[in-house]
This record gives structure tokens, C-alpha cells and sequence, in this order.
């Protein structure tokens, strides 16, 4: 403070200084460029191991280029934000051709719109299996030494996938701690969804399979199976939770008591765990605090946020579609459940695979949620899939609207309208809709990242659990706090 | 036939208005603006020029909503009120008749006949064209001086900043804003305008503008040093008041706003006034006769729909309340704290340590009943203040419920404990924080 006061003398006597470089164009100092380099240089090795540049070391080039990743980003990020004072940093959002939809937005649409192509039907391009006698080459031979030291095996394309998904949701979360530094909310929330992705999507299940406690192959020689590991991946988002192999691959007498313990907490979460705290705090404990998807959407897809459709139009289309596809899994788990206590693979004459599992998985598993989803984010916002696809949100939203003590407070009169909450809303709710007029906000699809009340310049957003009461939580006032208006109508005596 | 209710202004005052007259009936209902085509936002002009919005995004309703609503919108700038003939003229020479007028124009920049204050460059920061000027000047710009220490001048040279663009701010007074704010919190924002290295001039004035060969601004010079200083855009912040300059030839009564009653009625029995524009004959409580202010032409256009609506009211503001951002710094206010206490008040401030976040209570020495309170960096739950207001709560009542009144976001550091200790330590009490209560902010208590 001290030096505050000490330029403020200087600045006011006569010969101030205009020594502040000019005009407009701000440049990247020395460490901003250093560190930025580095990181488009670990994601260059990324490349060329796709495009089959063979490395003398290739543990050691992994190594460089994901710490080059990762580290290069945060000094950046550091750099970057604490040369300016702590607050919203949303300036040339809608200037810069990545984040509003530009040349670089369609340039990083197209990438990632293929490389989820690649990943879920082509893994062959990746290097899977692709050089002679089945060994792998490319992008998933460069993360065979990782994936060895994990779990003593050669990588998959879904050990790569997993591995560049975790690594992205720390280097872009680090961004987005020191971004919103000033928000003890957005810090505590974006460590919670960089520590569950790292632990329960990455660490354990790894651990796991070399204790063999799952992805196992026993002394005969026999593959024991796989199931799921991660332990917030919930049915329904984890769609194939009660397909035949999956619950099989839980009751192998190898796994227990694990597998059972997966099994039997699978059901818990979505039968009791869920429907409590979604009551308790809202969805938001699982969509933005804890979900790999929303890990994803929060860090990675931080930029994007803004380009989610505010339109009443869109929020029909999401109601429709968001129940839809919650609908489909119901009756696509119930057949395959029917099938599974049946012991057969058709249900009223229709194959449950042909006619269930596999056009969920196409459609919504792998189309909806990782090819448009993901490959969308620079175009459509970084919520697509959680808004108009995840069946998850869809059950946990019937509680958070009808029965939660979670809503978001509007403050009173204090809204100007501005529009920022509903911009920088990434689920497209139009927040100012409901705050201008002093009406609290609960709507099913709300996620909680609780940046509508950080870019609220006049403090007028809350999130918080209150009580679970309609009157208090949604009704609209019919006078907007601080007018003295008495609505009743003049009696003539 | 419906009743034809028009109104000139499409904004916040006007576009309320219009809201509540058509939620109230089925009259026909004509908003005309000659600055936009839909409403949008004024306050959110700055957002527009930062980046952070587009312009579509401050406007709050979508362009179908009017059509839907039955709301005709009119593109057209008024030149003249035919009082006697219920008629408006158009600078286009069209005519249109009402019933019912309402004129919600609000207000335009301040000029004070400065040398200069027409040049290309100098421009003031109030209406939409403003905003395309500033950015047309924005281009190759050096340096920005802006003069008029207020709200909209703090604004404008956070958007001058966000272009990395030079800022000069002059500040007549001695101290930043220092009329409405008390001393502690106009130097917590001096130090915060200079973190943003903005070159704070304060008490400087303008004494004139210099043209270069093409009638463009190139320099100001202040009068208390005699320097010049290089600039190619002047911004002009020194407040604003109403636009009422087309209304002066009619036969409604102007003071320096509209006069009107506390039915926002006019001198004419058909035509009203709202928002920014009108002038209250007396002055309602301390506040002034013109308010100038977002929430202030809201509750006057929700006041009058219910005139027009058959259902007579008077305005009748609660108790004040307002808000604004200075850069990164939140600031919201509420009942009365006057920049120096009256003499019957007593003061209490407490501030962080990091000095970005400040509290400030106002009581009445003798009763110790509440009367206002400043929040910087921290905020406040507006329905819970208004009620210690209106049932003048005693200010150890107010202080020990504090943690009622916590709105920043959860996880958030909470200061009640510091603050209580500061206040006990200064007035030798021994008062205790309480825990947050739902059902006591909720008034479910009875």
C-alpha cells in the first residue's frame, strides 16, 4: 500500500510519466513468452508422435512433453494473471477469433472433432495395434513406457485418451485458479474437480489394475475382465454400468470383495447418495464439482463458456432433448437388465444389443457426448453434451428443481441488467431473465460453477443451500425490493 | 378502441413502464427511441467496448418479445410535443397521436462551455452512438484524458485500459468522489485507480481543449500547472442531466428535469414523466428532486404503469439503496451515509488489512438507531438492510446479526469477528456475533 500511496505523489506533481507502452497492443514479456512456447512445444511432440516421429528415449520425450504441458501453462497463467490486479478477466473475450467463434475456434473444432472420430472408430490412425504383428505405433506406442509403469501393460487409445484428459483438466485448471484467484468459491471448487479427475478417473483405477484387482489375466493365461473403477462414474452417465459383461466383470471371484463393493456402490450412488445431496446442495456437487465431464468443461472449456445459447428457443429444444435421451437409457438398461435375469438377448423379439445397447452407445455415448460434446466447445460452449445429452443431469435436475434447498439468491433491487451473468452462463441460462426481477433462480440445468456471481458487477448473485420452501426459493415478488409500491387497488370509500 | 399510451424513451424507465402497463391491460402501447431499436442495457455500454459482451447481449429481452407482448416499437427521434392536439412530430416531419404520454428520455453528458468541447475526440459517455465514438477514437490513440471524477469517468477509463490505452483522469476534487463518499473509502479507490496505472490527477480541472489543423482534439491543457497534455480523445464525465432540451418549446413545465408531481404527472394532465428526466417539486426525504439512477427510473416506471392502469399511485421510493464497481472493486450502499456525518450521527468504519474491503455503519449517536451502511469488496443481502432500515433497528442489533446480512460468495472469508472486535474495542461493548440465521432473513420469524 505503501508504494501506492508513493506513485501517487509522483503521478500527481507536474511531470508525470507517460512511459506506459503504447498504443493498445499488449506484449508478452519475456516468461510469457517462454513458458507459452513451451507448452505448444510439449503438444508439438504430442504431434509428431502422432504423425510417427520415432524418439530415441521415448520415456523421456513423454515426460518432457507432459511436463512441458503442464508447467508451461501455469507459469503463464501466473505471469499472465498477477501482473494485474485480482478480478474478472473477461477483457477481448469477444475480440479474440478463439474464444468467439473465429477462424482459430472452427481451426480447433475441426481437430478435435476428429480426433474424437479417430478415438471411438478409427483407433488404427492413433497407432493401435497398427504396426506389424499387432504392435502398437504412433501416439499410443509414445505412451506405451507411462502406461507400462502404471499397470505393466502397453497403452490402449484409452489410456491416451484418459492420460491427455487428465492432464489437460490440471494445466488448464491451474489457469483457472489463478484467473479467479479472487474467488475462494471458484478456488476450492476447481481443486475438488482437479483432485477427483487425478484421483478417482486416473490414479486408483491405475492402482487398481496392478494390484489385478481389475484388467486382469490370471496365471492360466485367461483375461478376467474390466469394469469401471472410477468412483463417481455413475450409472446413468456411465451408461453400460448393467451390461452383461460389466456386472460379470464385477462378480469375478478374483476382484472381491472389490468388484462386489463397486457393484453394490454403483447402486447406492444413484439410488441414495445422489438423490440426498442433490437435495442438500444441488447438482452442482456432482456437475461441477466432481464429474470428469464437467472437470473437462470447467478447466479445458473455461474459454468457451460464452458461447452457449441464451435463446428461449434453445432451453425448449434442451428440455426435449435432455429427457429424451434420460428416457432412452431407462429403457435401454431396463432391456439389457431383462435380458440379464432372463438370460437372453432379445426382448419382445428385437435383439437388445442391435436395438438398444448399440445405438445408445453410437448415438449418445460416443457421438453425442465426445464428438459433438467436446468437439463443439469452441462453437457451441463447453456445456453441449451437460445441457442437452447427460441423462445424470437430466435425474439429478428433476430433484434440483423440484425438491433442493438450492437456488441461486437474487439480491433484492441491486440488478442493472447488464447481462453479464447470463453471457458468461456456460448451461445458456438466461440468469438476468429471472435477477431483473428480483426472482430467485431454480432451474433444473444450473450446474453451480457460480461464475454468473463472480462476473456480477453489483453483487446481486448467490449460490447457496437455503431452505427447501417454495416461497422462499421461487416465487417471483410482484414489486421489485426498495420501491415502497402498495399493489392494492385503490378502495373509493 | 384501446387507450394509446406513448411513450418516448426506450430505457429502463420507459421499457418498465411499458412491461407493467401490459401486464396490467390490453391498451395500445407505442415506445419510441431514436437511439436504438430495442432496448438493451445502458449500464452495460462499458462491456460492449471491453470485450466482455457484445452489444446484443445487454439487451435483455429478445427481439421477438415485443411484437409478442404487443409493445410497437418506434425508431424515430421526437422534435416537438403538441401538448393541445395529443400529438408528437417526428424530425422526419411524421406526426403520431396519443391518448397518454409518458416521457422517459433520460439524461445527456454534461458540457460546461469549455474551448474545445465540440471538437472530434471529445465525446461524452452516456448513449450508444458515445460508445461507437469512443471506439472510432480508440483507434491509434495515445493517450485518453478524461475529466469528471464520478461514476462514468471511473468507468470509462476502465475501458481505456482494457485497450491498454494511456489514461489521464482529472478529478476536480481532492479526492476521488470524495462529495457522496466519506474520506476512507475515496482513498481506498485513489489507490486502486493507480494499481490500475492510471494517472489520477486529483484536484485538476479542465481549462481547454486544443484543436489540431483538422478540428480534432490534440491536447488539453489543466489550469493549476499550466501543462498540456498530449491526447487523442477527451472524455467528458462531469455528470449528466436531462435531455430535455426538445420539450423546452412546449407547454409542459421544465425546471432542469420535467416537473412532476408525486403522481409523475405533469403540468398537462395526459403526460407524465420518469426516470432520469423528471424533477420532483420537493425533494422526497434527503433524496434529490432529479434522481439519476438505474433502480431509481425503475420503481418510477412500476409506479406510474399503475397510474395509467386505473390504479392512482404515488411514488413512493423505499429506502435508498444503490450500487457500482469501482475497476475491481464492488461497492454498494444503503439508507443514508453522507461523505461527512451529520451532527447527530456517528460513524463507524472498520477496513481489511488488504484495503479492498471496507465496512462502514451510520447511527444516531443519541438513539443508536441504524441509518445506513457502505460495503467495499464485500457484499451485502439488500432484503435484509432494507428491513433494519425500515424497522430502525439498534445498531448493536445490526452488528450482531451481521453474518444475516453476508451475501459473497460461499467459502468466502468472513470478517464479522474483526469487525464486532473493532467496534467492542472502540466503544467498550461487548457485543457477540451470531450465527446466520435462514428463518430471520427469511422474516419467517413472527
Amino acid at each position: 500500500m505503501e508504494t501506492h500511496l508513493k506513485s501517487y505523489k509522483i503521478m500527481n506533481t507536474k511531470h508525470s510519466s507517460y512511459a506506459i507502452s503504447n498504443p493498445h497492443k499488449i506484449d508478452l514479456d519475456g516468461v510469457q513468452k517462454a513458458s507459452f512456447g513451451s507448452a505448444i512445444l510439449g503438444v508439438l511432440f504430442l504431434a509428431a508422435a502422432f504423425l510417427g516421429v520415432q524418439f530415441p528415449d521415448t520415456r523421456i520425450v513423454l515426460a518432457i512433453s507432459l511436463s512441458l504441458i503442464i508447467v508451461g501453462t501455469a507459469i503463464y497463467a501466473r505471469r499472465t494473471y498477477l501482473l494485474q490486479p485480482e478480478g474478472i478477466k473477461n477483457n477481448h473475450v469477444w475480440f479474440n477469433p478463439l474464444t468467439s467463434r473465429g477462424v482459430w475456434a472452427w481451426v480447433l473444432s475441426i481437430i478435435l472433432t476428429s480426433f474424437y472420430i479417430v478415438l471411438y472408430w478409427f483407433p488404427k490412425y492413433l497407432g493401435l495395434q497398427a504396426g506389424t504383428s499387432g504392435k502398437n505405433t504412433g501416439l499410443v506406442v509414445f505412451f506405451d513406457p507411462l502406461s507400462n509403469l502404471l499397470h505393466g501393460k502397453d497403452a490402449n487409445q484409452w489410456f491416451v485418451y484418459g492420460t491427455l484428459y487428465t492432464v489437460l483438466i490440471v494445466a488448464l485448471g491451474i489457469k483457472f485458479i489463478y484467473k479467479y484467484r479472487h474467488n475462494k468459491y471458484q478456488v476450492v471448487r476447481t481443486s475438488v474437480v482437479m483432485g477427483s479427475q487425478v484421483l478417482f478417473a486416473y490414479v486408483i483405477p491405475e492402482i487398481l489394475a496392478t494390484l489385478n484387482l481389475n484388467d486382469a489375466t490370471n496365471t492360466q493365461g485367461k483375461y478376467l475382465g474390466w469394469y469401471d473403477t472410477d468412483l463417481k462414474n455413475v450409472w446413468p452417465l456411465d451408461y453400460d454400468f448393467f451390461s452383461k459383461w460389466h456386472l460379470d466383470a464385477m462378480q469375478v471371484p478374483d476382484y472381491q470383495p472389490l468388484g462386489m463393493t463397486y457393484l453394490i456402490w454403483g447402486i447406492v450412488l444413484f439410488l441414495v447418495v445422489t438423490p440426498f445431496l442433490s437435495y442438500l446442495v444441488g447438482k452442482r456437487w456432482y456437475c461441477s464439482w466432481i464429474c470428469g465431464c464437467g472437470g473437462l468443461a470447467e478447466t479445458a472449456g473455461d474459454s468457451f463458456r460464452q458461447l452457449s445459447s441464451k435463446k428461449l428457443s434453445s432451453w425448449k429444444l434442451e428440455r426435449w432433448m435432455i429427457h429424451l435421451v434420460m428416457v432412452f437409457v431407462f429403457v435401454m438398461t431396463a432391456a439389457t437388465l431383462y435380458g440379464y435375469f432372463a438370460n437372453t438377448g432379445t426382448i419382445f423379439g428385437l435383439s437388445i444389443y442391435t436395438y438398444f445397447q448399440k445405438p445408445y452407445g453410437f448415438l449418445i455415448g460416443a457421438a453425442f457426448s465426445g464428438v459433438v460434446g467436446v468437439g463443439f466447445y469452441p462453437l457451441l460452449g463447453n456445456r453441449v453434451w451437460c445441457r442437452f445429452g447427460c441423462p445424470m443431469a437430466g435425474y439429478m435436475g428433476l430433484f434440483q428443481r423440484f425438491k433442493s434447498k438450492f437456488r441461486i439468491t437474487t439480491n433484492g433491487g441491486q440488478c442493472i441488467s447488464c447481462g453479464n451473468c447470463s453471457t458468461y452462463c456456460e448451461q445458456g441460462i438466461d440468469v438476468r431473465f429471472y435477477a431483473q426481477k428480483g426472482q430467485n433462480i431454480v432451474r433444473s440445468s444450473c450446474v453451480g460453477c457460480g461464475v454468473c456471481s463472480a462476473v456480477c458487477p453489483r453483487g446481486v448473485l448467490k449460490l447457496e443451500n437455503g431452505l427447501n420452501d417454495d416461497a422462499t426459493r421461487y416465487i417471483e415478488p410482484e414489486v421489485i425490493l426498495g420501491n415502497d409500491i402498495d399493489l392494492m387497488k385503490y378502495t373509493k370509500k | 378502441m384501446q387507450e394509446h399510451i406513448v411513450i418516448i424513451g426506450n430505457g429502463i424507465s420507459g421499457i418498465t413502464c411499458a412491461r407493467h402497463i401490459r401486464k396490467n391491460s390490453d391498451k395500445k402501447i407505442t415506445v419510441i427511441s431514436g437511439e436504438t431499436e430495442f432496448f438493451f442495457s445502458r449500464t452495460a455500454l462499458m462491456y460492449v467496448y471491453m470485450g466482455h459482451q457484445k452489444f446484443e447481449h445487454t439487451q435483455p429481452y429478445e427481439n421477438w418479445f415485443w411484437k409478442k407482448n404487443r409493445i410497437n416499437l418506434l425508431k424515430k427521434y421526437v422534435s416537438e410535443i403538441k401538448t393541445d392536439e395529443n400529438a408528437l412530430v417526428f424530425q422526419d416531419g411524421n406526426t403520431l397521436q396519443y391518448d397518454k404520454l409518458i416521457i422517459a428520455v433520460g439524461s445527456k453528458p454534461n458540457k460546461f462551455g469549455w474551448t474545445g468541447q465540440d471538437l472530434d475526440g471529445v465525446m461524452g459517455m452516456y448513449h450508444k452512438q458515445d460508445l461507437e465514438k469512443i471506439e472510432e477514437y480508440s483507434q491509434n490513440c495515445k493517450r485518453a484524458v478524461i475529466v469528471g471524477g464520478g461514476l462514468i469517468g471511473i468507468e470509462m477509463a476502465e475501458m481505456l485500459r482494457s485497450r491498454n490505452i494511456p489514461v489521464t483522469f482529472l478529478v476536480r476534487e481532492n479526492s476521488f468522489w470524495n462529495g457522496v463518499l466519506p474520506k476512507e473509502e475515496s482513498e481506498m479507490i485513489n489507490r486502486h485507480i493507480l494499481e490500475h496505472h492510471i494517472d489520477l490527477r486529483l484536484g485538476m480541472n479542465l481549462k481547454e481543449i486544443l484543436a489540431d489543423e483538422n478540428g480534432k482534439a490534440r491536447a488539453v491543457i489543466i489550469p493549476e500547472t499550466g501543462e498540456e497534455i498530449p491526447c487523442d480523445l477527451v472524455g467528458l464525465t462531469v455528470g449528466v442531466s436531462p435531455n430535455i432540451d426538445f420539450i423546452k418549446s412546449s407547454n409542459i413545465e421544465v425546471n432542469r428535469g420535467v416537473l412532476v408531481d408525486r403522481c409523475l404527472q405533469t403540468n398537462i394532465k395526459n403526460v407524465y414523466a420518469i426516470g432520469d428526466c423528471a424533477e420532483q417539486h420537493q425533494a422526497i426525504g434527503s433524496r434529490r428532486n432529479i434522481e439519476a439512477v438505474w433502480y431509481t427510473g425503475r420503481m418510477m416506471g412500476e409506479t406510474l404503469a399503475q397510474t395509467i392502469c386505473d390504479n392512482p399511485k404515488e411514488y413512493k421510493p423505499g429506502n435508498w439503496f444503490n450500487s457500482a464497481k469501482f475497476l475491481d472493486i464492488e461497492y454498494q450502499t444503503y439508507g443514508w451515509v453522507w461523505a461527512k456525518p451529520k451532527p447527530e450521527e456517528t460513524h463507524f468504519y472498520w477496513e481489511h488489512k488488504s484495503g479492498k474491503k471496507s465496512i462502514r455503519l451510520v447511527y444516531n449517536t443519541q438513539t443508536n438507531v441504524f441509518l445506513g451502511m457502505n460495503v467495499f469488496g464485500i457484499r451485502v443481502r439488500h432484503e435484509v438492510v432494507d428491513r433494519w432500515l425500515t424497522e430502525q433497528q439498534h445498531v448493536y442489533n445490526v452488528l450482531s446479526q451481521l453474518k444475516d446480512a453476508n451475501f459473497d460468495p460461499e467459502f468466502y472469508e468472513q470478517y464479522e469477528f474483526e469487525i464486532l472486535a473493532k467496534f467492542n474495542h472502540d466503544n467498550n461493548t461487548n457485543i457477540k456475533v451470531q450465527k446466520t440465521n435462514w428463518k430471520r432473513i427469511l422474516n419467517l420469524i413472527k
